[in-house]
């Protein structure tokens, strides 16, 4: 099987050509993006002219690439431990950018903390507040929702996650607000230059922990004990209980990781767009599942790598129709996927080490 | 863990027996798949139980197991009632299994694959050893240690699920059909690898089509009919059997 699959997509036998591919997508994203903003009618741009937004433009779209990959994460992990399309995972992402919201504003900050040390301990202390939360809350949900349906037809616990997601938006649209929530934006508004490139402090801060925790996570699954328990669970649920793995408690792992991330996610969201709604969760989540199938459902790298390919579709397809055609362009991509590669880029893979 | 029971303190005579059971019945849903079956296994044996497709020897194995729990009778473990322990706290009390159909983990590497059956031991010192045991039984599997578990040969995946359980340090060690799918030398090779782990201390429970191989190692046999034991007795005599030879020795 495996070898039948490295042969179809020949890509995955020479390691080289994976980073060669990735920094020719990019080059090519980093053109059409120039493109677009050069042919925007509405600003007579010249050439050089266009590169400053470009390069913000470009940035922008790792960044909420980053943001869609740790929402994806968790889609993926957990239909790869029990082949469930969560769809109440998108609203862990709104509840984690809620959670950060009340703690920022109890805390008395309204905006950008000036002195680095303060402002580093208190964004430690947003994620580590919203990663345990979210992370005890999907434990939670799991526990509730979706363990006596573990062995139902599968269309049960969907419709269980579905019936999950409206009641995690509806307390919080009666809990805490029925509208747009302005949240603090504690990083201050600094861009960093690097010799050519220029680089939001926001920007880079995202960017470096949504990577941090993919290769955190990775390194986890990959080389672990605990970790070894998640993949075998996810091969093979029987046998891994004849090793002696819990499946109860690693499952619950693995939804504690999947909602921990989306709750760093959230509190990305927060500090990045400085607003959030309780209906945030619902598009997001669409994308970022459309992210977790573009990687190949069940496949964590391919998740981290459908997250930055929507972000850039979206930053890409905004940028030439100004906007009104991201929406479409993603999900127009989800269904083209689903149609014609089910298995995603990289195909269906629990801890894939490609 | 349950505590202790009254069983503990039983007789001398009995603390040889490893596996005991009494009158276990099993369903899948509302099919009645074990009606009612006893039997025991002794420190040091290797039993065969065997029988036709669908007896429901793999479903015995399951409920030795926990993966399905017996809805009636008794499952003592040295003495011990496991008859509704978890099906993960098992490999803890010293039972392994190398189950129908291997069910190695195909995206997991050779070595990977063996550290899962080590996975819940603290006993690092020991650990170390048991890897060479097992490489030493199946000098195949440390050459592909780092392949990956599904690019493996049917024979050597049968390999693989063996040193896999034997990596549990299992008292008691389940084999279901480990000569399922395997050339004739292979199967040779196999049952002559069973032996060998009898004969270093570890108890053998070996599920078999293969019946006049299985009876050629094992001391005992049991032989199962839809649900049922209907014969049982030493392998030799079993060998023997008329009714034996002509269901399942071919005449
Ligand atoms: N998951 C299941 N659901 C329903 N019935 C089952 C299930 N597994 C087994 N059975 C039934 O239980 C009976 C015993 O099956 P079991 O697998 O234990 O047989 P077996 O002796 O191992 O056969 P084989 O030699 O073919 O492996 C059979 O009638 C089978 O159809
Ligand atoms: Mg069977």
């Amino acid at each position: 099987m495996t070898s039948a699959t490295a042969a179809r997509r020949p890509f995955a036998a020479i390691p080289w050509r994976a980073p060669l591919v990735a920094a020719f997508a990019l080059v090519i994203a980093y053109f059409v993006i120039l493109v677009g903003v050069l042919a925007d009618p509405s600003q007579h741009l010249t050439f050089v002219g266009a590169i400053p937004q470009a390069q913000a433009q470009f940035i922008n779209a790792v960044t909420i690439g980053a943001i869609y990959a740790l929402i994806a994460l968790g889609y993926t992990m957990v239909y790869g431990i029990i082949e469930l399309i969560n769809f109440a995972h998108g609203e862990i992402f709104m509840c984690g950018s809620f959670v950060s919201w009340w703690l920022l504003t109890t805390l008395g900050f309204s905006g950008a903390i000036s002195d680095p040390l303060l402002l580093i301990g208190v964004l430690i202390l947003a994620f580590a507040v919203s990663m345990l939360v979210m992370g005890i809350v999907g434990v939670v949900i799991e526990r509730l929702a979706y363990r006596r349906l573990r062995n139902a037809p599968r269309l049960a616990p969907l419709i269980t996650a579905i019936g999950v997601s409206f009641i995690l938006q509806n307390i919080v649209f009666v809990a805490i607000s029925n509208s747009i929530v302005t949240t603090p934006q504690i990083i201050p508004n600094t861009v960093l230059t690097f010799g050519p490139v220029t680089v939001g402090l926001i920007n880079l801060f995202t960017i470096v922990l949504a990577v941090g925790l993919m290769v955190a996570l990775h390194l986890f699954i990959s080389r672990t004990r605990l970790g070894r328990a998640m993949r075998s669970t996810a091969i093979d649920r029987e046998a891994a209980q004849l090793m002696g793995v819990d499946i109860n408690t690693t499952i619950a792992l693995t939804f504690f990781i999947g909602s921990a991330l989306a709750g760093a996610a959230g509190v990305v969201q927060g500090l990045y767009f400085g607003i959030t709604v309780f209906n945030i969760g619902f598009q997001a989540g669409l994308k970022a599942f459309t992210a977790a199938v573009l990687g190949g459902i069940g496949n964590t790298t391919g998740a981290a790598l459908g997250g930055f390919v929507i972000g850039f579709l979206e930053v890409i397809s905004s940028v030439w129709g100004q906007g009104r055609w991201s929406e479409a362009v993603v999900f127009g991509m989800l269904v083209l996927v689903l149609v014609f590669r089910p298995t995603g880029i990289l195909g269906q893979q629990l801890g894939d080490r490609a | 863990m349950t505590a202790p029971t009254f069983d503990a303190a039983r007789p001398t005579s009995d603390s040889a027996v490893v596996l005991r059971m009494t009158d276990v019945h099993s369903y899948y849903g509302n099919i009645h798949a074990l009606q009612g079956i006893s039997f025991e296994v002794r420190a040091g044996e290797i039993v065969t139980l065997l029988g036709a497709n669908g007896a429901g020897k793999t479903t015995t194995l399951k409920t030795i197991h926990g993966l399905i729990h017996a809805r009636k009778g008794r499952i003592e473990f040295e003495g011990r009632d496991i008859t509704s322990m978890p099906a993960h706290e098992h490999v803890g009390v010293g039972i392994g299994q190398s189950p129908e159909g291997r069910r190695i983990f195909s995206r997991m590497t050779v070595l990977e694959n063996l550290q899962m059956g080590a996975y819940t031991r603290r006993d690092t010192s020991t650990l170390h050893e048991d890897y060479r045991r097992v490489f030493e039984l199946f000098p195949r599997l440390e050459e592909r240690r780092d392949q990956s578990g599904g690019t493996l040969s049917g024979g050597e995946q049968q390999m693989l699920a063996i040193g896999r359980a034997l990596m549990t340090r299992p008292k008691l060690l389940l084999l279901d059909e480990p000569s399922m799918g395997l050339s004739p030398i292979l199967v040779e090779q196999i049952f002559a690898i069973i032996q060998d782990i009898n004969r270093q201390g570890t108890t053998i429970l070996l599920v078999e089509q293969n019946a006049l191989m299985a009876l050629g190692v094992a001391d005992r046999g049991y032989v199962l009919q839809t649900g049922r034991i209907v014969r049982s007795g030493e392998a030799s005599a079993l060998l023997q059997d008329e009714e034996v030879r002509k269901a399942y020795l071919g005449g």
